[in-house]
C-alpha cells in the first residue's frame, strides 16, 4: 500500500490488452508493424518491469536480469530489462522457470510476492507469453491483525458501497419494472467526473475531493432526472415493452462505457486527494483513516436514506409505488413524480458510491459495469424491488466477496458472488425480503 | 485516402470471417429470443465454450482435434445451458438475462485469472490447437483466393464456415417447420396457454437454450480455429451484443434474419472502422480528437447506439415483420 506501488495484475492485463489492440489495430490499418512472434518455431517470454517513483508516476526499471531455465534447471536464455522496463526472452517451445535476479533490482525496490519468483511459463511453438513480476510491498490484507476480521471489515466497506449504488437500481426496478443496466455507468460517471474535478481540474482549477463529491452527486442526480425525462418517460408513454426498455438500457450502458473509455483512456487512475495514507493498527484489523471516514459516511447516508424512506412523505410514496403501482396511483400519489424522484436520488447515490469506490480502489472506465453485477447479486439476494432488501443483500454480498478470498484466489473473488446469485435463484428466487408473485 | 481498401474491407465484412462467427451466434440468439422469447445476454459465453472446449481439449488436455470438436460443439455448451437454464427458466424473463450476463463476467474473471494459467493460458489464451484442421486445406498458403480477399488458410476456414452456416440455416428452417418449432413459438406467444395444452414449457425452453447455445458455440469454435487462438478478450460480455444487434437488425424470428443482420452489421462496422483509420492516418481527424487505438472503441459505441435506436424506433428490424415478432411485443 505504501511507498512503492506497482500496477497490480489487472492493471498489467489491461496494459497488455491495450498493447494487443494496438498491434491488431496496426495490422488492420496495414501499417506493417511486425508481429512479435517469430516464424521459425521459437517462442517468446516477455514482460515489463514497472514501479512508481516518489511522485507516484509509473516508471520502467532497467538493468534487471531475467533468466529462463528448463525443468532440469539448465539455463536457456538470459536478458536484462531495457530502460523502459521491458524485457523478452527467446526460447524454444516447452516449460520454463523464469527467474528475476533480485540482487540486480535497484536500491529500495523489492518483489511484492518473493515466493512467486521464479514464475513457471508453458509455451507452444510460435507462442508469446508474458511473465509478471509485480514490485512493491505485499497487499494490505496480508499484514497484521486477524485475517478473518480484516476481511470482514474490508467486506463491510465494499458492501456499504454496493448498497449505496444498488438502492437506486432496486427502486427504479420497483417503480417502473425496468432492470436498468446503465445504472453501473452512473457509478463510473461519479468516479470519473470526481477525478476530473479533483485531479485534472476544470479550467485549470482543481478542487478538493469533498466539495468535488458534492458537485458530482448533484450533477449525477440532475442527469438521472434528465435521462428519465427524455428517454424513459417517452418510452413509458409509448407503452414500450419491458424487453425493449431492457435492450435500450443495455445499449446506453455500452455506449456510455465506451464514451468514457474514449475520454478517460483504459488506464486506472487515482484521486489526487487521500492517495496514500498509513494505516491505523486497531489490534484485530488495520484500517486507513480514509476508509474509516468512508464507512462512516456511507453508514450515515444509508441510515439517512432508510429513515427518509420510512418517515418522509416522499419516501413513503416511493415505497408505496414500488409495492403496488396501481394501488398507489388510485390513492392519489403522483406516480410520475415519484419515478422522477427515484431517478434523481438513485443516480446521485450511485455517483456517490462511485466516488467512494474510486477512493478505496482505483478509477477505471468499466468499474461501474463490474459493480453492477455485484449489485444484481445483492439486490437479488435481498429481493428485487425492495429498498431495505437491496441494502441488506448488498452488504452480505460485499462481506461474502472478501471472506471468500480465504478459500479462492483473490483475483477470482467476484466469481463467488456471482455463483451466490445463481444459487439464490435456484433456492429462493424472490430473495430474502421479496414476495413470490414478483418473479412469475 | 485509399478507397480500394475501404471497399475491400466493407465487402469482407459482408461475407468474411467475422460475418460467419456472428451470424452463427445470432442464429443461436434467434433460437433463444426470436422463437422462444428467452433473453440470453450471455451468448459470448456459449461462443467461449466452443472456443475453449476445442482449445483446452487440444492444448491443455492433449486430446486430438476430433475430440476437441465434440467437447467444443456438444459437451461444453450443453453443460453451460443446463447450468444457466435450470435455475432461471421457471422465472420471469429478466432473471435469465441477469444470470447469463453474470456468467459472461464469471468467464472473463476465470479465463483471465493467472492462478489457472496452466489450464486456460490466462489473458494470453491458448494458441496453435487447430493444426489438424489446416492440414486438410486444399488451398495453397502462397496464393490469394476469392477476389484476392483471403490467403490459403483463411480461405479454407471461411469456406468451411460458409458450409457450416448453410447447414445451420437449413437445420433451423426444418426445426421451425416441425411441430416442435410450433410449440416454441406458442410458448413465446403465451406460455400459460402452451402449458394448459399439456406442453412442458420448461423442458422446451431448456431444449431451445441448448440448441441455440450449440449454434453460438459453433460460431466461437470457428472463430478460435480461424485465428488459431482462444483469448478471453475475444469473448467479453460486450461481444454478446454484437450478435444481438445483428439479430434485431435482420429481424428476429426469421430464418435468414440473423444472417442478413450479421452481414449488414459487419459491412457497416468494417466500413466505419477503415474509414476512420484512413481519416486519422491522413490527418483529416487530428490526433487530439482521436488516435489509432481509439478507432476500435468507436465500434462499440456504434453497437450501443444501434441497440438504442433499433429497440426504440424499429423493434422488428429492417426486414422482420411486426406481426411475427418485434422487440416490444410485450
Amino acid at each position: 500500500m505504501l511507498s512503492l506501488m506497482t500496477i497490480g495484475r489487472s492493471g498489467r492485463h489491461r496494459m497488455l490488452i491495450g498493447l494487443l489492440f494496438a498491434i491488431l489495430g496496426a495490422i488492420g490499418a496495414g501499417s506493417g508493424i511486425a508481429n512479435a512472434q517469430d516464424d521459425d518455431g521459437v517462442a517468446e517470454i516477455k514482460g515489463s518491469l514497472v514501479g512508481k517513483d516518489e511522485a507516484g508516476e509509473r516508471v520502467g526499471i532497467g538493468g534487471v536480469t531475467f533468466t529462463a531455465s528448463d525443468l532440469d534447471g539448465v539455463e536457456v536464455a538470459r536478458t536484462t530489462s531495457a530502460e523502459d522496463g521491458s524485457w523478452s526472452l527467446s526460447v524454444p517451445a516447452g516449460t520454463f522457470d523464469v527467474l528475476l535476479d533480485e540482487s540486480t533490482l535497484p536500491e529500495g525496490r523489492s518483489l511484492r510476492n518473493p515466493e512467486k519468483n521464479p514464475v513457471q511459463v508453458r509455451l507452444v511453438e510460435g507462442n508469446s507469453k508474458s511473465a509478471l513480476f509485480p514490485l512493491g510491498e505485499a497487499a494490505e490484507s496480508s499484514v497484521g491483525g486477524i485475517e478473518v476480521v480484516q476481511l470482514f471489515v474490508d467486506g463491510l466497506k465494499l458492501g456499504l458501497i454496493i448498497a449505496m449504488c444498488a438502492i437506486g437500481l432496486s427502486l427504479i426496478y420497483g417503480t417502473t419494472g425496468l432492470t436498468n443496466f446503465a445504472h453501473g455507468e452512473a457509478v463510473t460517471f461519479g468516479a470519473v467526473f470526481a477525478y476530473l474535478l479533483n485531479s485534472v481540474g476544470l479550467f485549470g482549477w482543481k478542487i478538493h475531493l469533498i466539495p468535488a463529491a458534492l458537485v458530482v452527486v448533484v450533477v449525477a442526480g440532475l442527469l438521472g432526472g434528465a435521462f428519465n425525462r427524455f428517454v424513459w418517460k417517452p418510452m413509458r408513454d409509448r407503452g414500450a415493452s419491458l424487453v425493449a426498455a431492457l435492450v435500450v438500457s443495455i445499449g446506453f450502458s455500452i455506449f456510455f462505457r465506451y464514451v468514457i473509455l474514449f475520454i478517460f483512456s483504459g488506464r486506472a487512475k487515482r484521486f489526487r486527494s487521500y492517495q496514500i495514507q498509513s494505516q491505523w493498527d486497531l489490534g484485530w484489523f488495520r484500517l486507513a483513516p480514509k476508509d474509516l471516514v468512508l464507512m462512516v459516511v456511507s453508514v450515515l447516508v444509508l441510515v439517512g436514506v432508510a429513515s427518509a424512506l420510512q418517515f418522509t412523505r416522499m419516501g413513503k410514496a416511493m415505497r408505496a409505488v414500488s409495492d403496488n403501482r396501481d394501488l398507489a396511483e388510485s390513492t392519489g400519489i403522483d406516480v410520475e413524480r415519484v419515478i422522477r424522484q427515484v431517478w434523481v436520488f438513485g443516480s446521485g447515490l450511485a455517483a456517490l458510491g462511485g466516488v467512494l469506490f474510486g477512493l478505496t480502489e482505483s478509477i477505471n472506465w468499466e468499474m461501474g459495469f463490474r459493480i453492477l453485477l455485484l449489485m444484481f447479486a445483492g439486490v437479488t439476494l435481498g429481493g428485487l424491488g425492495t429498498a431495505y432488501g437491496a441494502l441488506f443483500g448488498s452488504i452480505v454480498v460485499g462481506v461474502f466477496i472478501q471472506m471468500s478470498t480465504l478459500v479462492i484466489p483473490t483475483d477470482m473473488k467476484n466469481v463467488g458472488a456471482l455463483i451466490m446469485l445463481i444459487l439464490i435463484l435456484l433456492v429462493r428466487p424472490q430473495g430474502l425480503f421479496g414476495r413470490r408473485e414478483r418473479i412469475g | 485516402m485509399d478507397w480500394g481498401a475501404i471497399i475491400e474491407n466493407t465487402f469482407r465484412g459482408l461475407i468474411g470471417e467475422q460475418f460467419i462467427y456472428f451470424a452463427l451466434a445470432a442464429i443461436g440468439l434467434n433460437m433463444h429470443y426470436g422463437y422462444t422469447g428467452l433473453l440470453n445476454f450471455g451468448q459470448a459465453v456459449f461462443m467461449a465454450a466452443g472456443a475453449y472446449g476445442l482449445s483446452m481439449s487440444v492444448a491443455t488436455l492433449g486430446l486430438n482435434f476430433w475430440w476437441g470438436l465434440v467437447l467444443g460443439i456438444v459437451v461444453f455448451p450443453l453443460i453451460l445451458a443446463l447450468l444457466m437454464g435450470i435455475p432461471t427458466l421457471r422465472l420471469r424473463a429478466d432473471y435469465l438475462a441477469i444470470v447469463t450476463i453474470a456468467a459472461s463476467e464469471m468467464f472473463r474473471i476465470i479465463a483471465r485469472s493467472p492462478s489457472l494459467d496452466r489450464w486456460t493460458g490466462s489473458s494470453d489464451g491458448l494458441t496453435a490447437f487447430a493444426n489438424t484442421f489446416y492440414e486438410f486445406s486444399p488451398f495453397s498458403s502462397q496464393k490469394r483466393y476469392f477476389f484476392n480477399l483471403f490467403i490459403g488458410n483463411q480461405m479454407w476456414a471461411v469456406l468451411v464456415g460458409w458450409i457450416v452456416l448453410a447447414f445451420v440455416v437449413l437445420a433451423v428452417w426444418l426445426m421451425m417447420r416441425s411441430p416442435w418449432g410450433r410449440v416454441l413459438r406458442a410458448i413465446r406467444e403465451d406460455e400459460d396457454a402452451a402449458r394448459s395444452l399439456g406442453k412442458n414449457a420448461y423442458a422446451f425452453k431448456l431444449q431451445a437454450l441448448m440448441i441455440g447455445g450449440v449454434f453460438g458455440a459453433l460460431g466461437g469454435l470457428l472463430r478460435a480455429i480461424g485465428t488459431q487462438s482462444a483469448q478471453p478478450q475475444n469473448f467479453i460480455t460486450d461481444v454478446t451484443f454484437f450478435a444481438w444487434v445483428a439479430l434485431i437488425l435482420g429481424g428476429a424470428a426469421k430464418v435468414g434474419g440473423p444472417v442478413i443482420g450479421a452481414a449488414m452489421l459487419y459491412g457497416v462496422l468494417n466500413f466505419t472502422d477503415v474509414l476512420l483509420r484512413q481519416l486519422v492516418d491522413n490527418g483529416y481527424i487530428p490526433e487530439s480528437v482521436m488516435d489509432g487505438t481509439q478507432v476500435g472503441q468507436v465500434r462499440f459505441m456504434l453497437i450501443g447506439l444501434g441497440l438504442i435506436l433499433l429497440a426504440a424506433f424499429r423493434p422488428q428490424g429492417v426486414f422482420g415483420s411486426r406481426e411475427e415478432m418485434a422487440l416490444d411485443d410485450r
